[in-house]
């Protein structure tokens, strides 16, 4: 497991049924691209998070791939539609093989 | 003769209405943050300051507009789970003597003050709870977790006005702070104030001077993309300058950071602020 | 003043020519010349005919920093997008596959680029077809900031 990887969500509390909410993810993590050298001239091997998964209830929103050129701290934002209450489920894949997930819930009326 | 003078104040004209820092006003998840001012008395050759912010792109500016967005508070989050977090021979966390973060708000714009006739800066009153009171290692000046808890305590004063004392026992501290802003030093021969009294708001190649500000500090940059410590910002500067960057933490940093904050008097603490 | 950006133009009519002398080149039969991101593209569409104007590619013009540079797209009736970077050792940047609860085709993340060059989309429409939007970003080399 990478060193101080901690994720943050931003999803609303609350919506109403068939309601489009805007859904901000963050993580924190160096995502070393593979191109970078160290002081000695070695290349420092690639490690990223590759894969970004955001769920609802069991269902897809969004399935990211993601290549060396994400940022640090990688950051996505996009829409998803909430059909009843329930939770959002959000996976980050690490090169290392290490997961990192969080969850959310949303009350829908 | 006076088309010389013509000329020199067309170029004048020309470099800074190119290039001027800009009229934008901040307001992080609605709450507006003041990023300019009338300069304090003591600043001779300024009469407005302006913090870093009004500087920098509008991508870049659009970062610190929103807490979510701003890269700076994955760091501070981490900050949340140290405060909580055991550490030392007296199995204390910062908890344990202090309840809540929230009670520091109003340290961050004081500091650095003098305590007991030394100048202390928020490091080290951090550095001074781990090794007197939590029987802990002190935390190096510039590591992840020192800008992470720098940044977490300074957030609880943001929107407030930066006002150092610099006066009384604060006034040789000052004095040394404000000689080291205009002392030229290192193989370009330049003081702080050539770039960022002198020169703000020109471009150095294709960057944009700010004066020098503080206010915003530990800040995130994009440039190595994790909080940076003021004195760690001073040292980027002094080796682009060709210099022996001064000690972190030293006395002649320590003295600069009064002076600076003392020059940001009005501005509003935006920690952690987001930078190039 | 005027006569400066007249000078400009006449040198950004010169690259200009330049630039499509070029694309000449390679369009006419040159495979060595094509770019990473189109073998990349041409690989994911099998050669498939590519729409314009369904899709539209948010970027700034000029990056104030090469390491986190903002960008959004949004292709409304697209199942998939992937961004290149064509100036990047590795053009792919990401794929976003959207799924059933997906409320709209758009994303956004902050992308690295190694220089100033363009940046591309590419989206799988629902019927199969492909979308394409570009954008250049200008990225600067900073003085003391960079």
């Amino acid at each position: 497991m990478a060193k101080g990887v901690k994720p943050r969500v931003k999803v609303p509390k609350k919506a109403s049924a068939g309601e489009t909410i805007t859904i901000k993810t963050l993580i924190s993590h160096k995502m070393e691209s593979g191109q970078r050298k160290d002081g000695d001239g070695n290349a420092i091997p690639r490690s990223i998070i590759n894969r970004f998964t955001a769920d609802f209830n069991d269902q897809n929103v969004i399935d990211v791939t993601l290549e060396p050129a994400i940022s640090t701290n990688p950051y996505f934002q996009f829409e998803a539609v909430v059909p009843e209450s329930g939770e959002f489920k959000f996976t980050w894949y690490d090169d290392d093989g290490s997961v990192y997930d969080t969850s959310k819930k949303i009350e829908v009326s | 003769m006076n088309l010389k003078l013509w000329i020199s104040c067309g170029v004048a004209a020309l470099a800074t209405s190119a290039a001027a820092q800009d009229s934008n006003a901040l307001a992080v998840d609605g709450e507006a943050l003041l990023t300019e001012a009338a300069a304090p008395l003591h600043m001779e050759n300024v009469d407005t300051i302006y913090s870093g912010w009004r500087f920098r792109a509008s991508e870049t500016q659009a970062l610190q507009s929103d807490d979510f967005d701003n890269p700076g508070m994955i760091f501070v989050d981490q900050a949340i789970d140290l405060w909580a977090k055991v550490d030392g021979s007296e199995g204390k966390s910062c908890a344990s003597c202090h309840e809540n973060v929230e009670d520091f708000a109003g340290l961050r714009p004081t500091l650095p003050r003098v305590e007991d006739g030394e100048l202390v800066t928020m490091e080290n009153i951090i550095n001074e709870c781990r090794t007197e009171r939590m029987g802990a290692e002190p935390w190096k000046w510039s590591k992840g977790n020192m800008t992470a808890m720098t940044a977490l305590i300074g957030l609880q004063s943001r929107g407030m006005p930066v006002n150092v004392a610099i006066d009384g026992d604060a006034a040789p501290f000052w004095e040394k702070g404000k000689e080291l802003y205009y002392t030229r030093v290192g193989q370009l021969d330049m003081a702080c104030s050539n770039c960022h009294e002198d020169n703000y708001g020109t471009m150095i190649r294709a960057d944009h001077l700010s004066q020098g500000q503080i206010n915003g500090f530990p800040t995130y940059r994009l440039k190595n993309a994790k909080l940076n410590s003021s004195h760690g910002r001073f040292k980027g500067c002094m080796k682009n300058i060709r210099a022996t960057p001064f000690k972190e933490g030293g006395e002649e940093f320590k003295a600069l950071e009064l002076y600076l904050a003392s020059r940001g008097e009005g501005l509003a603490v935006e920690t952690p602020s987001v930078r190039n | 003043m005027i006569l400066e950006n007249n000078m400009t133009l006449t040198r950004r009519k010169t690259l200009a020519l330049g630039g499509s002398a070029l694309a000449f080149a390679s369009f006419a039969g040159a495979p060595a010349f094509a770019s990473l991101t189109d073998d990349a593209i041409a690989e994911m569409t099998g050669g498939a005919e590519i729409g314009e104007g369904a899709i539209t590619l948010t970027a700034p013009e000029i990056a104030e920093n090469g390491n986190t540079v903002p960008i959004s797209v949004d292709a409304p009736g697209a199942v998939a997008i992937t961004l290149f970077a064509d100036g990047n050792p590795v053009p792919a940047v990401a794929t976003f596959n959207f799924g059933p609860l997906s409320a709209s085709r758009s994303a956004s993340t902050r992308i690295r680029l190694a220089g100033t060059q363009n940046i591309v989309a590419l989206a799988k429409m629902e019927d199969g077809s492909f979308q394409r939007a570009s954008a250049n970003v200008k990225v600067t080399i900073g003085g003391c900031g960079g």
